[in-house]
């Protein structure tokens, strides 16, 4: 970018000179200075740090490839990024009244939580859920559940983001069917299931099948939705999860993208052409508490995921090579001492995404540390999305960071050693094999280990934790979830157990357990049998029995 | 809990009473060796199949699959995983139950981790001892799964009746057991994770290696192909481990095994407890201080003062 | 024969959140404070943790949960140890616990709850000081 020739003399100058005498006075607050997550951070970055950089190629220009600068040409001057809470509490119905209130607060997608049982494919009485029905989201046992979170909500409206995975195509099915009942066709809906299973054998743990007939769920979801849901974002590969258990931004972005090749892969080696589905996958990152390198690490993302799909995939159309991404500012820095002090770490994250270029936002409630957050908390998360969109003026221009030394410097960084990582993922033959070693997950578990030392260490100050202490009792409201729903909920799954068509739903799982250990599109067949009201358990456990479970790869 | 509370416990089959045996053992107390020497008598009753081989060929799903086998054979189960303890820091991190989730609330399924406390060979000092505690308590089958870091872990064989190396496909073009210095010690080879490519492959070059092994044997370990994740192979390497035991009595190897082990681990004891008893008796005398200096200055040689040392406070009577 | 004690821990995950990053964590410090740890997994029933701690003889248990299960599932862990003559285990427990549940969590016997943030050598250090070998 820069060819002055007597520049690398007037840094040396500026070095010898200026900053010696001045470090001779005055030292440094500390001998190296890194980035949050390990990258070394000069004094100053001038042109000579961006010497290679070919504005064109590398940069380019908003909506154009390859993406650096934003996927829309005109970035948030248009729309503003879409402000999506994630949310869902105990039963269906608390949770519908919820996205009313969410809804009428000028939030403009759904975004829904499930409890862990349905996440993993238990109904509600099963065992394991002891405790966990209604949780951490909203328990779904069967289309009945999800016929009352949804009434009274146009699912020709709205767009609705569900966070489920191991069985996403459940949860699928059941939308269409409650959309079906609304009288909405299936080509009309718009939302994104989360449908990264990848990544739950890395990072978040909510795993059922194997990853070989896991990868077969999600190529059957991707061709059902390519040819009858084209406005249906088919899967949403997560990097979030991967940081929030403890990678580096490099990490983060290395092993999303490789999880995303896999995917790809996958898909075109089931007979799906690149540019028919690749434009219905989208993202999903963090945003960590390094401000300018979480800045690049989303430009360095962009550039990476369409170069990949360019040169590696040869995808042909631009909106193949464009990487949409959902952030969500990063759970893992909220601090359970002095809560207040998490809505200033959460508006920092949130201006980050924003100025990374984000489609969507997240912001985390300040007492998310301590327990689930109560109404007042997500207000204020929400209110910091639209200070940072009506008031800040950020979105007004598209990148506004770019050109800056530093930024292009470290977003080729980024991109570099996520390049690296990805390489060596692909010696091993690709994230699935990798995953099967362990080796993913050993490389996250290093770095989250070295960052608590480094905290234990009081190498890296977090505020509050192990620097201005303050003694004090948190005074906050907790939202607690009823222990009656956990009782409620496997009440009403009883009562539907007893009142539904069973030969019906008999029928419908006998069809699927053919159909799961053959090879046709398993689709279809999920969506009969939640259609007579078969339970998400009965149609996991058939799966479960042909498929078999996946066991956990060493510490 | 006393001696006599522990060892009625174990015989009762109470598996708490078990586990503080072990763990007795584990940290060299007094009163395992009063317990071990008391339940000898009930001993020498179960079958102990070592499981060894190196990293990554997927030991622990193969002992969860086998256990399940047996299970279905109404058979007791014991399982010691050995796993390496930090040199540095004597810590351990045992990870092995992670893959034996599916037997965890049987109740005739006892399953111990063990970390190596320095020892070497791949499995832990009190490995032997805990695998003796198991057979009192009564179970049938006793597995031993060995470190599995690669190297050299043959001291197995001196602890089972039957031995299992493991090998994976594709983990290059060389059978891992024989880098690893454990080739000879199977009874019984398994090429785990039958499903990925070059499986056959493995089979029919251990199978070479077996043609040209220069060893005139009665049982030729038989090399059988499993997949730990599906359960293919594994009744078959179930029947193949009965009919190595079945062997084994038949041609009295069983009993021969059964002397040469009591000789060998009479012969270590008295070694430990020798050593032991001379290294207290010397330790902090002048005699022996003096004389390690004169050694290292070449005035005396070792040879010489080991046998004085020997000779006068082991065996005179007056010290 | 010496006696060499070593304090050995089990690192629980009960109820069904995969969030696990701290569990191992915990896991690797106490591994490096000398102490050996047997790890069992996601997913643990409370029958599962207390079998698991029995067969392997542990001094502590570390349970972690962060999806809100602990009310429901660490008394049941409690009621267990203590049916099997147990209860002389040392428990603690870590995650998102809300502060107005740790009274009752300590009546049914959890010794310690570790929030988050808590520097790893003040559970190392703990465990040190409380276990009964």
């Amino acid at each position: 970018m820069g060819d002055n020739k007597t520049l690398p003399a007037a840094v040396k100058r500026w070095d010898e000179n200026t900053v010696a005498k001045t470090i001779g006075r005055f030292p440094e607050r500390q001998e190296t200075f890194l980035t949050i997550s390990g990258l070394p951070v000069n004094r100053l970055y001038t042109p000579l740090d961006t010497k290679d950089l070919d504005y064109e190629k590398d940069l380019g220009f908003p909506g154009e490839y390859p993406f650096t600068r934003n996927i829309q040409p005109t970035g948030y001057r248009g729309r503003l990024w879409t402000m999506r809470q994630y949310s869902g509490f105990a039963t269906a119905k608390e949770s519908n009244e919820r996205f009313q209130f969410l809804l009428d607060q000028g939030q403009t997608g759904l975004s829904v939580a499930f409890d862990l049982p349905t996440q993993i494919g238990y109904d509600s009485d099963h065992p394991l859920a002891l405790g966990e029905v209604g949780k951490v989201g909203v328990a779904i046992d069967s289309l009945a559940d999800m016929e009352v979170l949804f009434d009274g909500i146009p699912l020709d409206k709205v767009s609705t983001s569900m966070t489920i995975n191991s069985d996403a195509v459940v949860l699928l099915a059941m939308y269409i069917a409650v959309a079906e009942k609304q009288g909405v066709p299936m080509d009309k809906l718009r939302g994104t299931i989360q449908g990264d299973i990848l990544k739950e054998y890395v990072a978040r743990g909510t795993y059922i099948f194997p990853l070989g007939p896991s990868m077969r769920l999600i190529t059957d979801t991707f061709k059902f939705c390519s040819e009858k849901m084209p406005l249906w974002n088919t899967i949403s590969i997560s990097g979030y999860h991967i940081r929030e258990s403890g990678s580096t931004s490099v990490q983060e972005v290395a092993f999303t993208l490789a999880n995303g090749i896999a995917y790809v892969q996958a898909a075109i080696d089931v007979g799906l052409n690149v540019d028919v589905f690749a434009s219905r996958l989208s993202f999903f990152f963090g945003s960590h508490s390094d401000f300018l390198e979480e800045i690049c690490k989303f430009r360095a993302a962009r550039r990476l995921w369409a170069r990949i799909m360019r040169e590696r995939f040869k995808a042909k159309k631009d909106s193949s090579c464009r990487m949409r991404f959902h952030t969500q500012t990063a759970g893992c820095t909220l601090t359970a001492q002095q809560p207040d002090n998490n809505i200033v770490r959460v508006t920092l994250q949130a201006l980050q995404a924003v100025l990374g270029g984000t489609q969507s936002l997240h912001t985390n409630s300040r007492d998310e540390a301590l327990s689930l957050p109560t109404e007042e908390s997500v207000q204020i998360a929400l209110r910091t999305q639209q200070i940072i969109g009506f008031e800040s003026g950020v979105g007004d221009t598209v990148d506004p960071l770019a050109g800056s030394y530093y930024i292009e410097s470290l977003t080729n960084e980024i991109e570099n050693k996520a390049m690296e990582y990805i390489q060596k993922i692909d010696e091993m033959g690709g994230a699935p094999a990798a995953i099967e070693k362990g080796y993913i997950q050993r490389e996250i578990h290093d770095a989250a280990y070295s960052f608590q030392k480094s905290i234990d260490s009081n190498e890296r100050i977090v505020v509050g934790v192990n620097k201005f202490q303050v003694d004090e009792e948190h005074k906050f409201d907790y939202l607690r979830v009823n222990p009656e729903s956990e009782r409620k909920q496997i009440e009403q799954l009883e009562t539907l157990r007893k009142t539904r068509n069973d030969g019906k739903v008999q029928t419908a799982l006998k069809d699927l357990r053919q159909g799961a250990e053959g090879d046709t599109n398993l689709v279809p067949l999920i969506l009969e049998a939640v259609k007579v009201y078969a339970t998400l358990g009965e149609i996991c456990g058939v799966l479960r029995d042909v498929f078999g479970e996946y066991k956990a790869a060493d510490l | 809990m006393s001696v006599a509370e522990l060892i009625e416990g174990v015989l009762n089959q109470k598996r708490r009473y078990l586990a503080r045996l072990i763990s007795l053992i584990e940290n060299e107390d007094i009163r395992a060796l009063e317990a071990l020497s008391q339940l000898y008598k009930h001993t020498g009753k179960g079958h102990i199949i070592g499981v060894t081989g190196p990293p990554g060929s997927g030991k622990s799903s193969l002992v969860t699959k086998l256990t399940a086998e047996f299970r279905k054979r109404s058979k007791t189960i014991g399982i010691v995983c050995v796993d390496p303890s930090s040199p540095f820091t004597g810590g351990a991190l045992l990870g092995d139950r992670i893959r034996m989730q599916e037997h965890s609330l049987d109740d005739e399924v006892y399953v111990r981790s063990m970390g190596t406390r320095g020892h070497l060979g791949g499995l832990a000092r009190a490995t032997s001892d805990a695998v003796r505690a198991i057979d009192a308590f009564g179970k049938d089958i006793i597995f031993v799964e060995t470190v599995g870091t690669g190297q050299s872990e043959v001291e197995v064989i001196d602890v089972a009746h039957t031995v299992i190396v493991t090998d994976v496909p594709g983990s290059g073009d060389d059978i891992q057991a024989i880098k690893a210095g454990i080739m000879e010690i199977a009874d019984i080879f398994v090429v785990n994770k039958s499903d990925l490519a070059g499986a056959d492959k493995k089979v029919t070059e251990i199978n070479a290696m077996l043609d040209i092994d220069p060893r005139e044997r009665a049982w030729r370990p038989p090399v059988v192909l499993t997949n730990a994740r599906t359960g293919d192979g594994i009744p078959e390497l179930v029947d193949n481990i009965l009919a190595h035991l079945e062997h084994l009595k038949e041609s009295g190897l069983l009993q021969k095994k059964g002397l040469q082990r009591s000789r060998d681990e009479l012969h270590e004891l008295m070694k430990y407890k020798l050593t032991k008893e001379l290294s207290q008796k010397l330790q902090g005398k002048p005699e022996y201080e003096k004389a390690i200096k004169m050694i290292a200055k070449r005035k005396q040689d070792p040879y010489t003062v080991a046998e004085q040392l020997i000779a006068e406070f082991l065996f005179s009577e007056t010290r | 024969m010496s006696s060499s004690k070593k304090i050995r821990v089990l690192m629980a995950k009960p109820g069904l959140d995969g969030h696990d990053r701290g569990v191992k964590i915990v896991a690797r410090a106490l591994r490096d404070a000398g102490m050996e740890v047997i790890y069992t997994g996601l997913r643990q029933t409370p029958e599962m943790v207390v079998r698991a701690a029995i067969d392997e003889g542990v001094h502590c248990i570390g349970l972690s949960i962060l999806s809100g299960a602990h009310n429901a599932l660490f008394p049941k862990i409690m009621e267990l140890l203590k049916a099997e003559g147990a209860d002389d285990i040392l428990v603690t427990g870590g995650g998102i616990i809300p502060e107005d549940d740790i009274p009752d969590l300590k009546k049914a016997g959890i010794s310690e709850i570790f929030g988050p943030g808590t520097p790893l050598d003040d559970i190392v250090e703990y465990i040190k000081a409380n276990v009964k070998l």
